[in-house]
């Protein structure tokens, strides 16, 4: 589980492991979240735009620039 | 120990990380970016590269192939649908994107640490966390910036943004992806050739699949007679801005780690020790 193991192991505490199965749904949610606020910080109304107009790409165009990201 | 703590200690380095980052792009930054926004306008760095100097955009206010670029800086009289002015663009658009991506990053870097920790040979969480944020920095930052490093305004031509784009994110995920294999194979050989073979084995993996594709990949130039004094300045201002972006996100969430994985050592001894009387 999450919890530190209690059983002590000659010297050394293990490391706990957080299971693959409980970090999964928090993974999906906020892994779509965050590769979706990239995008639009990065790429939005530049070569793909998924809302129109430029309102984001002015916004945020110091910071794509700063940041490395394509930019016209 | 659980996703959930992760995520709250990852979003709080990542809104540390974005403050930080806006104060360094801010400050190192800008300038060079005016100087750009200021040759570009004087049209004396419109030149594009040799295949394309007739799609130039800095000089050429007929045409709509140039409109991606005409609306992006405020002040310029002749973008009719500019809506951000420049100084809301270096202020307060620079902070939204600072925090937008720190907070994004931050929570990812810290779900991906959550997931190796107790995982990653005998690394404590504040290690395992460390090394994970390093070798983000360095999968999802640097080597994308050493093949396709970032241009002021100025440099490059709104007709190829779709292809830059592509041949960019495409790298990045060719280096993200080889470097989540390369960390795998390299904790497994560990088990065979211990720590400093399966380390060597896993970043000459690594070194030679990104070399390989950096050598496959496009080349993008489209810097012209662009200064070259003002194009090294921002892209030095650049990686600063990304190595402090990366930086204070490892620096923070390590230490949050380190610090939640003592509280919970000793509570659980506290619990054993309580057991056992």
């Amino acid at each position: 589980m999450s919890q530190v193991s209690a059983v002590p192991v000659a010297g050394a505490p293990s490391v706990p492991t957080i299971p693959f199965g409980q970090l999964a749904p928090w993974a999906l949610f906020f892994g779509l979240l965050g590769t979706l606020v990239l995008f639009f910080v990065s790429t939005d109304q530049g070569a793909v735009s998924l809302l129109a107009g430029t309102a984001i790409h002015e916004w945020v165009h110091d910071g794509r620039h700063l940041l490395g990201y394509p930019c016209h | 120990m659980t996703a959930r703590a992760f995520l709250i200690r990852g979003l709080i380095a990542g809104l540390v990380a974005g403050i930080a980052t806006f104060f360094v792009a801010y400050s190192v930054g800008e300038p060079h970016v005016e100087t750009a926004i200021v040759l570009e306008e004087s049209g004396t760095a419109a030149e594009e590269g040799p295949a394309d100097a007739s799609h130039n955009h800095g000089d050429e206010a007929a045409g709509g192939h140039n409109h991606t670029h005409s609306h992006t800086h405020g002040d310029e009289g002749e973008g009719e649908d500019t809506e951000v002015s420049r100084d809301s663009q270096r202020t307060w658009g620079l902070l939204t994107g600072s925090l937008a991506v720190g907070l994004a990053l931050g929570g990812i870097v810290a779900l991906v640490a959550a997931g190796t920790i107790g995982r990653m040979g005998r690394l404590q969480p504040g290690q395992s966390t460390a090394l994970i944020t390093l070798l983000g920095f360095v999968a999802f930052a640097l080597v994308p910036f050493l093949k396709y490093p970032a241009n002021p305004p100025a440099v490059g031509s709104g007709d190829t943004i779709g292809d830059r784009t592509a041949l960019y994110f495409g790298f990045v995920i060719v280096s993200v992806l080889t470097a989540v294999a390369a960390t795998y194979v390299a904790l497994r050989l560990r088990n065979r050739l211990g720590t400093y073979g399966g380390v060597v084995a896993g970043a000459a993996g690594y070194l030679a699949v990104v070399v390989v594709a950096g050598q496959l990949f496009a080349t993008v130039n489209e810097v012209g007679d662009f200064p070259a004094d003002t194009l090294w300045f921002f892209r030095r201002a650049s990686l600063f801005t990304l190595a402090t972006m990366w930086g204070v996100i490892g620096v923070v969430l390590t230490g949050l780690v380190g610090r939640l994985y003592a509280a919970q050592t000793e509570r659980a001894q506290r619990r054993a020790l309580a057991a056992s009387l």
